[in-house]
């Protein structure tokens, strides 16, 4: 394999810079990855074509010492950004044949950076799902393997393709989205960093909308340092927005400063579950201690609430799509399933384009709505939610940071948990209370469990405070060495 | 909690989605089934709690009152399934 | 003013409550930046945003909430500083997100009330329940094609406040009197345009009915889009007949939306509405609480105009007129303003009935607004002068108007060239009395044996000789003294 599809992105940049190659060497690199790894499914539509053109430009501009801080480095869109003139599914049947228009404001602000599209990465339909299985266009597969054994484990999900490719080298980074820890939760199964920014970092326009209160978009990269720097380009106030934070996007790179020596890190009682994964539970042991002996001062706390967190946004995330998705309805986008009369038509249309898992959660968003049951699911989930945040307000005035485990397991094998929906939804334990509560969040990989899975420690901080996250997460990426690396023994 | 079929009858047709009736009795005992295990946030106390209906606590941004879109007809259109005269165009409707 | 049903069984009373729906006056839709204009090619002023394509997002226009607080001041109404966007949920075809936003548990403004002018002077209150803003949808338009409707998405998500009155009228009169009223303010304030005919303002009539002195509300049953004042009117009238028909016969009402039809005089239920609705209104999670201060609403205020409420006071007060005469003069704000123009160091009875009488007989003739009227206040206001200093009479002062209305002249012009001018001078006068006297013998005699009331027949005679332009009060006692025996 090419030596330059192994490089960090900052690595990359720096690479180009110095002009120890070219973007078109660099983009071609990754195109080649990506046609020798298809059977990964990573992504839905790939744009070679498109990709080589943006790199000669970039090439340019480097050229002229225009270089934008992120030309020529080629990324993975996860395929809920909408793309002007790219087709974009949401993995779902029914946005068939969707070219949106437009682009996406991240996108757009990744396309200004000077940043090469390879294409758009596959993910559960509408980003509803934790193993990448409910996509229209089949699952993406993890490029790890347990030790020893061929079947094909799960990416995690929703930004499974986006994560398989980052790890499997198919990219530098990728975008991701993450509702309920659908950045972080991949990021850990796939052995990479993922970040979830506070909630109104990053625009949310032209990303396909699952759950609008808690959406938010996010890099997904190799290092620590790649995270910063993706996430300096695609955050930013849009006042197109109206969720989007009107503040300065700090320079994250910088907050990299190796130095946590009297940082608070807060370690919640509650997220030491009975059936936590005995590697998980021995990781996330180090973890406090490589913290610890950076200098850190570890602080248990309490976030009684937190074993509500999934009930809660299984109604909020729910209801909120019940009535996002009900645009796609056959007339002006997407698929169209003819029928006798408009209510046939939407009907037939509706059944047809959409999975059983973006159903099921119609469903019970559309119940927790309706009349009678309002009060009971949608409003109760809402005050919950307000004591869940309340929680880790509590919690961050007596910490800087707090460390829990990404995930309960490592990756497991495609269909293990696709007849139990709930079991399927106890992948994001971890993951949901900090989604609910708007606060930024980061997976770093951190080790291997016994088989030879990666396995991740979530990081969390209060909103707005993604420096000290990123500050926190090098410390702790540093000491952990992850130097894992999947494909191994392959060509 | 549990669904019976009619109600999930209902909320199909709120929600335009055709489950053809032999689906019925799975659907409802499989939305049953995570309706009960979402029945657990009626243990929680929230008697003087404030709802929390957005991700933040922000408030609202303004737009000025000006025109800065539209006068893309062939946009809007250009993904329908079908379209007639710059119109969309869709199965009868009798009012 | 009661208006009762005499049924066979009961006499009957109408309940009646309006929701009046009035766009916003604004350059741009209220979540996106596309034009409002009305009449533009099929789906030409629509944003990605209007046309809920996937991953748009609403943000507010800072003018419709100006707007809602102006009308809400207006009304003198609550103001909410806290509002709440809530997603109003139902699948059509000109609703392209799936979902109306709209206001729902925490509107922008609270209660207030309205006051009626009723034809015959008096005034009644009737309560304003909230008005909240919304997007309105795009348009269906069903007879383009044989077997599909078609979908111009250009009004989808203009925005409209939605007016929501309490259930207080109790007859059509009433509900006409509202929507004047509602139209009258909205239009000072500058806030929605009133237009009915090109849809900016639309009706949708609660009606029930109940026998007199009960006190417990009847279902009621919902007409739709109504788009004239008078249909408005004539459709509560339909309905409430329909629903006394109904009860008398022994049957019941059920809860429906209906629609009326001007042509056949009825109104009839909507088959598009025949599901059982659940709109599952929720807080849009795209959209953030709207929040203003005191400080914002006080800036408002201090920029209202004078409404039509204290203009009526205050041309009763000031200018002696009738309630009814105030009235009709302050409906609009154009007229108002005309008015007081001409009354300006004017006798203003005589203006208000120049104004009313007159001008409003000649501008209804022609189907024309003041704005366009051929007379100007300020000629009008010279006619009144003429009149005033003796240079006209009256009688002469109604044709010379005429003359106004079909060449928009100056009427001392219209004087001038057809030598209307009074004559004042006592000689020429004499010599037309004279000569009349001359010519019928007969009739003085019968005048000076008793028959004054031949008198009328005098004057007619001299005015004639003089071409009506004597002064009549001259004439007449010009005529007295020469007939006295």
């Amino acid at each position: 394999m090419n030596e330059l599809v192994q490089l960090s992105l900052s690595d990359a940049r720096d690479g180009l810079a110095k002009g120890d190659f070219s973007a078109v060497e660099l983009t071609q690199a990754h195109v080649h990855a990506m046609e020798a790894h298809r059977d990964l499914n990573a992504y839905i539509t790939e744009v070679p074509d498109l990709a080589l053109e943006r790199a000669k430009e970039a090439d340019h501009n480097l050229g002229r010492g225009e270089a934008g801080a992120l030309e020529g480095l080629p990324l993975g869109i996860k395929d809920l950004f909408c793309t002007e003139g790219i087709l974009t599914t949401a993995a779902s049947h029914i946005l068939d044949g969707f070219t949106p228009p437009y682009e996406s404001f991240v996108t757009a602000n990744l396309k200004a950076a000077g940043a090469v599209t390879l294409g758009k990465t596959n993910l559960d339909e509408f980003a509803m799902g934790s193993s990448n299985e409910s996509s229209y266009y089949g699952p993406a597969h993890n490029p790890w393997k347990r030790a020893g054994d061929p079947s094909h484990l799960v990416p995690g999900g929703s930004s499974g393709g986006s994560a398989a490719a980052v790890a499997a080298r198919m990219c530098l980074a990728a975008t991701g989205t993450d509702t309920g820890g659908s950045i972080r939760q991949p990021a850990s199964f796939c052995g990479i960093v993922g970040m979830k920014p506070t909630y109104g970092r990053c625009s949310r326009w032209g990303i396909v909308a699952f759950s609008s209160s808690l959406d938010q978009a996010g890099p997904m990269t190799r290092t620590v340092r790649d995270s910063a720097m993706l996430l300096s380009v695609m955050a930013g106030h849009d006042p197109k927005d109206s969720t989007s934070a009107d503040m300065p996007v700090p320079d994250f790179e910088a907050a990299l400063t190796g130095d946590i020596k009297g940082l608070r890190i807060g370690i919640p009682a509650e997220y030491r579950l009975a059936e936590l994964n005995a590697d998980v539970a021995a990781l996330w042991g180090k973890g406090i201690n490589w913290l610890k002996d950076a200098g850190a001062e570890i602080i248990d706390i309490a976030l009684p609430h937190t074993k509500y967190a999934l009930p809660t946004y299984y109604i909020v995330a729910p209801a909120e799509a019940s009535s996002n998705l009900a645009r796609y309805d056959g007339v002006r986008f997407g698929l169209r399933v003819d029928g006798d009369s408009l209510d046939d038509m939407y009907t037939k249309t509706r059944a047809a384009g959409f999975g059983a898992e973006v159903k099921r959660r119609i469903f019970i968003g559309t119940y927790a709505l309706s009349a009678g049951y309002y009060d009971a699911y949608y409003l109760k989930a809402q005050k919950v939610r307000q004591l869940i945040y309340q929680d880790f307000a509590s919690a961050f005035e007596n910490v800087d940071a707090i460390l829990t485990p990404t995930t309960p397991t490592p990756a497991f094998p495609l269909g293990e948990n696709s007849s139990d929906p709930v079991a399927m939804y106890l992948n994001d334990v971890f993951t949901v209370p900090a989604s609910l509560a708007g606060i930024p969040g980061i997976s770093v990989p951190a080790g291997l469990s016994g088989d030879g899975l990666p396995l991740g420690l979530q990081l969390l901080t209060k909103r707005w405070d993604e420096e000290t996250l990123f500050r926190v997460a090098g410390v702790l990426e540093e000491a952990a060495g992850f130097t894992g690396h999947p494909l191994e023994g392959e060509g | 909690m549990s669904l019976d079929d009619a109600t999930v009858r209902k909320i199909a047709t709120l929600a335009r989605i055709d489950v053809a009736d032999a689906d019925l009795a799975p659907l409802a005992k499989e939305l049953s089934g995570i309706m009960s295990w979402i029945e657990q946030l009626q243990e929680v106390d929230t008697d003087s709690v404030e709802p929390m209906s957005g991700g933040t606590d922000m408030t609202l941004g303004w737009r000025k009152d000006a025109v800065s879109d539209g006068g893309h007809a062939d946009k809007v259109l250009a993904n329908a399934p079908e379209s007639h005269e710059g119109f969309f165009g869709v199965p009868k409707v009798i009012e | 003013m009661t208006f009762l049903i005499k049924g066979e069984t009961e006499t009957w009373e109408v309940v009646i409550g309006l929701e009046v729906h009035a766009q916003v006056i604004s350059n741009a839709k209220l979540f996106s930046g596309a034009p409002t204009d009305f009449g533009a090619d099929p789906n030409s002023q629509v944003s990605f945003v209007d046309a809920g394509m996937p991953g748009m997002l609403p943000v507010i226009n800072e003018v419709a909430v100006e707007q809602a607080v102006r009308t809400g001041l207006g009304l003198k109404a609550q103001i909410n500083k806290r509002s709440v966007f809530a997603r109003k949920n139902y699948f059509y075809a000109d609703l392209p997100q799936g979902y109306q936003i709209s206001q729902f548990e925490l509107p922008i403004v609270g209660e207030g009330t309205i006051v009626l002018d009723m034809p015959d002077g008096t005034s009644r209150e009737v309560g304003i329940e909230r008005l909240h803003l919304e997007q309105d949808a795009g348009k269906s338009i069903h007879d383009l094609h044989p077997s599909k409707t078609f979908i111009d998405l250009n009004r989808s998500g203009v925005a409209l406040m939605e007016v929501v009155s309490k259930p207080d009228m109790r007859s059509p009169d009433e509900a006409g009197a509202y929507l004047r009223k509602l139209r009258s303010i909205m239009r000072y304030l500058g806030t929605c345009d009133g237009n009915m005919d090109e849809g900016s303002m639309r009706c949708d009539a609660n009606v029930s009915v109940r026998p007199v002195g009960a006190t417990e509300l009847r279902t009621r049953c919902e007409v739709k889009n109504v788009n004239s004042v008078r249909f408005v009117m004539q459709a509560i009238e339909h309905e409430a007949r329909r629903h006394v028909d109904i009860y008398e016969s022994g049957g019941e009402i059920h809860q429906e939306t209906r629609q009326y039809d001007p042509n056949k005089g009825e109104t009839r239920q909507m088959r598009s509405k025949e599901f059982a609705h659940d709109y599952r209104y929720f807080p849009d999670p795209d959209l953030l609480p709207l929040v203003f201060d005191d400080e914002y609403i006080a800036k408002i205020k201090a920029t209202l105009p004078e409404l039509p409420d204290e203009k009526k006071e205050r041309f009763m007060a000031d200018y002696g007129l009738t309630a009814y005469d105030a009235g009709v003069l302050v409906v609009e704000k154009e007229t108002s303003a005309y008015y007081e123009d001409v009354a300006k160091g004017r006798d203003p009875k005589a203006a208000a009935n120049w104004v009313i009488t007159n001008l409003f007989g000649a501008l209804n003739k022609q189907g024309i607004s003041i704005t366009n009227s051929p007379v100007s206040a300020n000629n009008l206001g010279k006619l009144i002068d003429l009149i005033t200093d003796d240079t006209i009479s009256g009688r002469i002062a109604k044709d010379v108007f005429e003359v106004m209305v079909d060449e928009g002249k100056d009427p001392e012009t219209i004087v001038e060239e057809k030598g209307l001018k009074q004559i004042t001078d006592t000689g020429p006068i004499e010599a037309a009395i004279e000569q009349v006297m001359a010519d019928n013998p007969g009739k003085v005699e019968e005048y000076r044996g008793g028959k004054d009331k031949l008198i009328g027949w005098f004057v007619g005679q001299v005015m004639k000789q003089t071409g009506g332009k004597a002064n009549p009060g001259m004439l007449n006692e010009l005529l007295r003294k020469k007939l006295a025996p």
